[in-house]
């Protein structure tokens, strides 16, 4: 698929805005449909849809393996802390309601930082599994 | 709609054509997005499509192209594997009878559904509803799930990774 000029032009003419799609249901989701869940779906499609276009070794180069295989348990710990700090501000596990001023304020936060965890490990999955295929090469 | 998605499942089934397969896949789940847009379950949609009809399709292709694309005869005789899918779909209906019927006024999901469409805002701030039950109110289901992906990348990781010889050519 190198020498495809069309691919290649319409892909890097589309990338920008699918990630920003992906920022948009990341950050709107509060508002809208999506979340962390299809945000990073949507993140991942783009750097597999890079890969596919110009090679994984050039996807590698933007976001290496081993940064992906740290983001995955990366998500997870966010998500977890951000329980745990629910417990030493004084409520139960995954209860945002002490993290902010007020206890609105507090959830908004709390919905944002677990959202940006799901963001994180699923994106961050998605890519590893596509590497992790991509990179075995016709036996 | 729900026509197009039989005809699709008995395309899937009959095709032999792995190719066509994975294509037919990827219609079926655009359908099942469709499916959901029309029951307002805009976020479920949204999953669907991008999963489903997106990396999913991906990641077949990604198979194929590691594989053969036409599918083998069966060796084996149909007996066993079509008495463990009708026995697993028995088990399954049964349990779905159990279960309120569809659109029933006194089902869970009727009840307690208004409580949380009026203590969102108030309690959360959060105009998506389905964003606050998500990350707010069930909290532990979805660190759940993010487990099961994160449980999912390293396994993968783990059968795959191992079999690569270092520097492997690239795909594209």
């Amino acid at each position: 698929m190198r020498l495809d000029v069309i691919l290649r032009v319409v892909t890097k003419f589309i990338l920008p805005f699918m990630m920003v799609f992906a920022i948009y249901v990341q950050f709107h989701g509060d508002y809208s449909a999506g979340g962390g869940f299809q945000a990073g779906v949507i993140a991942a499609a783009t750097v597999i849809l890079y890969a596919l276009i110009y090679g994984l070794t050039a996807a590698k180069r933007i976001v290496t393996a081993t940064m992906v295989e740290a983001m995955i348990p990366l998500g997870v710990l966010i998500y977890a802390g951000v329980g745990v700090v629910g417990w030493l501000t004084g409520s139960n596990f995954l209860d945002y309601s002490h993290l902010a001023h007020d206890q609105v304020h507090g959830q908004e936060w709390g919905v944002f930082l677990v959202e940006a965890g799901v963001f994180v490990t699923v994106s961050a999955t998605m890519v590893a599994i596509f590497y992790a295929f991509a990179g075995r090469g016709r036996r | 709609m729900l026509t197009l998605i039989a005809v699709t499942t008995i395309g899937i089934v009959r095709v032999r054509n792995l190719f066509a397969v994975a294509v037919l896949t990827s219609i079926y789940s655009f359908l099942m997005a469709s499916v959901m847009l029309v029951l307002d379950a805009v976020d479920v949609a949204l999953t669907e499509a991008s999963v489903g009809a997106g990396i999913g399709t991906v990641l077949l292709l990604g198979t194929l192209y590691l594989t053969k694309t036409e599918e083998a005869r069966p060796v084996h005789s149909v007996a066993l594997p079509l008495f463990v899918a009708v026995g697993t779909a028995a088990i399954l209906i049964w349990g779905v009878s159990a279960t309120p019927p569809f659109g029933a006024a006194d089902s869970p999901v009727q009840l307690a559904g208004p409580d949380y469409i009026q203590r969102s805002i108030a309690e959360t701030g959060i105009a998506n509803v389905v964003s606050s039950v998500l990350a707010s109110y069930r909290g532990f289901d979805t660190l759940g799930e993010t487990v099961v992906i994160f449980t999912a990348g390293i396994a993968i990781l783990m059968l795959l990774k191992r079999a690569a010889p270092p520097g492997a050519g690239g795909k594209d």
